[in-house]
């Protein structure tokens, strides 16, 4: 797999980011050395290998189902850039 | 042209625990904006997520109820999607290894009978509320409801009708409220359906192309959708058109669905295994255990109220169509063991005062021990049918003990025959053309003077009584 200009701006668009043409060559380049390194990785024989999310084999971590006190709203909302009513404020959002 | 639909369903249905799925905020209905939130549920850098045991327990539970397979070991994904009721940007759902799947609920419409089969069903949370400021023009974000656990239950494209979607909504609601894992308030958004819709010439074997109508809120409104865009689908394919695959709002108001603005790239949702949440390893004993704990499904019910009580199976559908209903089912016959009366006083007085006082089955408050003994009352001879009505329509509104209802009004009935024979008397004498007619032969006269010897009693006889002895008393002339 290689990272080419589509599959650059289609990621960039993906991630709402608005690239220069200078910072879109070296997100490219980076990502093209990523994707080598895997290529490396892909070289190793895993037949028999189930795949894993975790390195370490732990299982079954749960909480009981009791409540315990929220956060004060105004500790949450602290570093929101924008707020009003109690809640976080945000621009015009369309479904 | 002639076409058939083929649908399928996603339903949301939020769980009814305490806390949230993935912290200790309470999953409570309401509240001030972001007054039930902390750093995990608003998606806080460094915060993690430690899932709720219980939100697991549900699930099997569902999965065992609509005879799924229980993955036994399952995980989360990510879904990843930029908009703002998800903080962190990302939704945690199960992609790779939801934690039931191949199940199916039987369904009957009209007398036929189909299986709707289950494709899976998964552990998700659920997502923050948007509110429009027009004052502003901008959208305020309450993250109140962000985190609440949910189930997806995803059926496969099984459905031909609209009738046949509503059943199986039925049946599903009543599943998961008899089994407790879900209060099912359509209008509070914790049963929330998704229709995926395609029509196709008959003749085609090729499915059509689908698309979705998000969050429809009540029976009534999914079955107005899935008609409004049954119609546009096969209006577009006559007008030599192509359907667009897409997901469409239905704005049940209007009666049409419009295209939801979308970007183009929207569906392109990169899941990824969770990092920050272990798999969950479900064993032969918990599976065991959950399944001994499961209450009498109401399949299982109904075979049983057939069997065992011999009811009519239009009644037992109903009933256990209910948990709320079977509920007054069978505390009112543990105290009166008279299966056919209690069901006869479902069918007609509590339905017709439910329908009457536009009171939805799970806000009925009567205590139905009360009714139980209302039909013991009744049986005794206590009072009559007319009068038990009038007194069950005091228990079904006020919740009065009936006992002391009767007791407190005089509303028992005279035993008395000697007093009925008194006011049999005097009505005789009374209407002397009445009885003239009657000895002509007309016999409706009879109906005549019973009414009258009753209004006097002030209904508080035994008819049976009451007839007996105008009946000799007549002879007697």
């Amino acid at each position: 797999m290689v990272i080419d200009d589509k599959m650059i701006d289609y990621i960039g668009e993906l991630a709402r980011l608005r690239l220069k043409d200078e910072e879109r060559e070296n997100a490219k380049n980076e990502m093209n050395k990523i994707i080598d390194y895997m290529d490396i990785l892909n070289q190793l024989d895993t037949t028999g290998i189930e795949a894993m999310s975790h390195a370490f084999p732990v299982k079954n971590v749960f909480r009981e189902d009791i409540v315990e006190p929220s956060k004060d709203r105004q500790d949450i909302l602290f570093n929101a850039p924008n707020k009003k009513d109690g809640a976080f404020k945000v621009p015009k959002t369309f479904e | 042209m002639e076409f058939l639909t083929t649908m399928g369903l996603e339903v949301h249905c939020e769980l009814s625990t305490k806390t949230k799925i993935f912290c200790s905020c309470t999953t409570e209905f309401g509240g001030e904006p972001n007054t039930h939130v902390c750093e995990v549920c608003t998606g806080m850098p460094g915060s993690l997520p430690v899932l709720n045991k219980q939100v697991v327990e549900y699930a099997i539970r569902t999965g065992l109820a609509t005879n799924c397979t229980i993955t036994q070991y399952n995980k989360f994904d990510r879904k990843n999607y930029f908009y703002p009721d998800l903080p962190k940007a990302y939704q945690v759902s199960q992609l790779y290894l939801p934690i039931c799947q191949n199940g199916h609920i039987d369904i009957e419409v009209n007398g036929v009978k189909k299986s709707i089969r289950i494709k899976e069903i998964h552990m998700e949370e659920d997502a923050g509320k948007l509110i429009h400021d027009p004052w502003d023009d901008c959208t305020l974000v309450d993250y109140n409801r962000c985190g609440v656990p949910l189930l997806e239950i995803v059926s496969e494209p099984d459905f031909e009708s609209g009738d046949e979607v509503i059943a199986y909504l039925t049946k599903l609601k009543s599943i998961l409220q008899y089994i407790d894992v879900s209060d099912c308030k359509m209008e509070q958004g914790s049963l929330r359906a998704d229709v995926n819709l395609s029509v196709r010439p008959v003749g085609q074997t090729e499915l059509g192309t689908r698309t979705e109508m998000k969050n429809i809120n009540s029976f009534k409104a999914i079955a107005r959708a899935i008609e409004g865009e049954r119609k546009r689908q096969i209006e577009v394919i006559e007008d030599g058109k192509r359907v667009i695959q897409e997901t469409r709002r239905w704005d049940d108001n209007k009666g049409a669905s419009f295209a939801m603005r979308s970007k183009e790239n929207a569906q392109d949702y990169r899941y990824f295994p969770e990092p920050d949440l272990v798999p969950i390893e479900i064993s032969d004993e918990w599976i065991d255990d959950v399944r001994k704990s499961l209450p009498e499904l109401p399949s299982q019910k109904k075979e049983r109220y057939l069997s065992e009580y011999g009811l009519p199976e239009y009644d037992v559908d109903i009933i256990t169509g209910s948990k709320y209903l079977v509920k007054i089912f069978e505390e009112a016959l543990n105290v009166c063991g008279e299966a056919k009366e209690v069901s006869n006083w479902i069918m007609g007085e509590v339905l017709r005062l439910a329908s009457d006082t536009g009171t939805e089955f799970e806000d009925i408050k009567f205590n139905p021990e009360n009714l139980g003994r209302l039909i013991v009352i009744l049986k005794n001879k206590v009072i009559n049918r007319g009068t038990a009505k009038e007194v069950f329509e005091k228990m079904f509104t006020e919740n009065i003990e009936p006992e002391q209802y009767i007791k407190e009004n005089g509303l028992e009935m005279v035993n008395d025959d000697s007093a009925v024979l008194a006011v049999v008397k005097t009505v005789i004498e009374a209407n002397p053309k009445a009885v003239a007619e009657y000895k002509g032969g007309s016999a409706k006269v009879k109906g005549f003077i019973v009414g009258q010897c009753m209004k006097q009693l002030k209904g508080k006889a035994d008819p049976g009584t009451v007839n007996k002895i105008i009946a000799e008393e007549l002879e007697k002339l």
